[in-house]
């Protein structure tokens, strides 16, 4: 496939017979050469040929291959002419990630942190077959879907505070039970505040490094203190959503005539297309909710102790998506729909969207690094706005896959590593140690540096794990 | 009858063969078994009947397939064997009567989060049948 380089850090798939839009690549050499390896460009391109799709196909740095979309894939669709697929957010819908800031020093919590991860793996259920502590019926899952983590501070989960703190304020608006599946809700029934296996993962950090003092200020984060990381998803609930949709728009569009069957699609105003869209929101606020959970349960471990403690929720985003959102095209404000898959919205300074304590500089933007590696806080920019529909990557992105990892990697030789670092690990399986262990993954730092550069979102903190908890 | 796993950066992919397509689809359900419990020997306990429909013999395998990840989370049930797999190869659907246990009695670890149509084909070949399938993990 043709790939032109724009200038550094920017790459362009030109426009060739049946995309209606180039393809565009932010990446270094370094993080080209490893997207070149799989099909993710073939992906990009796929992606440009969809109906309705506006300005370019773009991948984040983090790129790698996926299904229908490339992981780090952007594209925002007309709201008239364009489509929404299941395909462009992914089967762990609003799989995301919150962190949470604490006024406890690095000090203090050495001397605790063992015990500290160990009871949060006790009380956070993750891995296979943990199930949950909420017992609910389905009139109260389906108050979940509706109200996302809106219905967890009603409940005693939290703090009004922590709704002000989330994307969509953690709670998504047209998200209508009816349009679940009975399937879809049984499967998660059992799993509301459960983390899961894979690469979900729960981390005590350290703020180790400041980049820009004035926004760290506003987001409360303070060189030295410990924050706890959270990363996970809408659990089997949201993959049985996008397996649903898949099928059922298969079923009335047929099949032929896509570039990759998992570009399946609906046009956005299409009954079919709000369905899904309906659907996919309920997952995007069982989600929500599930990060509350087990925020939760979190802070009831701190609380244990460190009595004297306080804590904040910075901020809570998710990186698999669809979202109606108002964008300049052509120079004219535009209502469309974008998929953000293993993309965070990065929008700057003075949107909406963003709470009110954040408005003036951007909303926080939280890319976490692979097991045991750096992870950072970032500020939002206009620029992203303008480049990528106010986006940015989500993470390190695979480059070994999980048997090769298996074959080579050995668990307890990552604990061993880890383990000189100074990095605790609690987990359901070493197994699972080695498939996600560090070798696995790109870079972060490099991602971080480009995403910097370009500016789809600007450096605000730099993390280091103390403490790894994994399904 | 077997299956073996290819290399595959994000997730897992396998290749089952199998003389009859029905006996393709039990091969592809241990193959995604062998994904859940990496191992773990899982005594035929529990019985079970599950049916699935498709348009063509992929999507019949995915629905197939998808069942598994249904009673894995909503009826904590994890398959040790299909004892009797049920084909209508004409109107793509089937019946199938399972073994399994209570995910519960075992250490599992490991999470299947979709069966996807990525790479995915069944084909006939000279010595039977063929299918590929990649699981998002």
């Amino acid at each position: 496939m043709e790939i032109k380089k724009i200038n550094e850090y920017e790459w362009e798939i030109p426009k060739t017979e049946g995309m209606n839009v180039p393809g565009k690549v932010y990446a270094s050499e370094k993080l080209m050469e490893l997207i070149k390896q799989d099909k993710s460009l073939e992906q990009v391109s796929n992606v440009a040929k969809l109906p309705g799709i506006i300005n370019a196909s773009i991948a984040m740095p983090d790129a790698h291959q996926g299904y229908g979309f490339s992981i780090g894939g952007v594209a925002a669709f007309d709201i008239e002419e364009g489509i929404i697929t299941p395909g462009g957010v992914g089967f762990d819908i609003n799989c995301g990630v919150r962190v949470l800031a604490t006024d406890i020093s690095v000090e203090e919590m050495k001397q605790k942190k063992k015990e500290l991860l160990h009871d949060i793996y006790r009380e956070v259920p993750s891995g296979v077959g943990r199930g949950h502590k909420e017992k609910l019926s389905i009139e109260e899952l389906e108050s979940v879907l509706k109200n996302g983590a809106k219905w967890a501070i009603e409940k005693g989960f939290g703090v009004k505070e922590d709704l002000d703190r989330c994307e969509e304020y953690g709670c998504i608006e047209n998200a209508n039970p009816a349009d679940v599946s009975q399937k879809a809700k049984s499967r998660g029934l059992g799993q509301l505040g459960t983390m899961g296996a894979g690469n979900h993962f729960l981390e005590i950090q350290e703020i180790q490094d400041v980049f820009d003092e004035e926004v760290a200020n506003v987001f409360g984060l303070e060189k030295g203190k410990v924050v706890i990381m959270i990363h996970s998803g809408s659990r089997g609930l949201g993959h049985q959503v996008a397996s649903d949709f898949i099928r059922e728009m298969e079923n009335k569009y047929g099949n032929e005539n896509l570039p990759d069957r998992e570009l399946i699609n609906a046009p956005v105003k299409s009954e079919m297309g709000q369905k899904y869209l309906s659907a996919m929101n309920c997952a995007v606020n069982f989600a929500f909710c599930n990060r509350q959970l087990m925020m939760h349960y979190v802070r009831e471990v701190l609380k244990k102790h460190f009595p004297e403690s306080k804590n904040h929720l910075v901020y809570d985003v998710c990186h698999n998506i669809a979202k109606i959102e108002e964008h300049t095209v052509n120079g004219e404000m535009k209502k469309v729909c974008v998929h953000r898959k293993g993309a965070t919205r990065a929008f700057g300074p003075g949107r909406i969207e963003i709470p009110e304590v954040y408005r003036s500089v951007g909303q926080p933007v939280i890319i976490p690094g692979s097991m045991g590696t750096f992870s950072y806080i970032l500020v939002g920019t206009k620029k992203s706005e303008e480049l990528a529909f106010g986006s940015t990557a989500h993470g390190a992105g695979r480059v070994m896959s999980r048997s090769q990892a298996l074959r080579e990697i050995r668990g307890d030789e990552v604990k061993k590593k880890l383990d000189e670092q100074g990095i605790d690990l609690e987990a359901g399986s070493m197994k699972g140690v080695a498939e996600e262990a560090p070798a696995v993954y790109k870079d972060v730092d490099e991602v971080i540096k480009v995403s910097d550069s370009v500016g789809l979102a600007k450096k605000v903190a730099r993390l280091k794990p103390l403490g790894v908890m994994k399904g | 009858m077997s299956y073996e796993f290819l290399e595959h950066t994000a997730d897992v992919k396998f290749v089952a063969r199998a003389p009859t397509v029905g006996k393709l689809f039990v091969e592809s359900a241990l193959a995604l078994k062998e994904t859940m419990t990496k191992g773990t020997e899982i005594k035929g306990t529990d019985e079970k009947t599950i049916h699935a429909e498709g348009k063509d013999f992929e999507s019949l395998l995915r629905n197939f397939l998808e069942e598994f990840l249904f009673l894995f989370d909503a009826e904590e049930f994890v398959l040790a064997e299909v004892k009797e797999l049920m084909l209508d190869d004409e109107a793509f659907k089937l019946t199938a009567k399972l073994k399994g246990a209570n995910l519960h009695d075992y250490e599992l670890t490991n999470d299947v989060k979709a069966i996807t149509y990525n790479e995915m084909y069944v084909k006939q070949t000279e010595k039977g049948w063929e299918c590929q399938v990649v699981l998002d993990v």
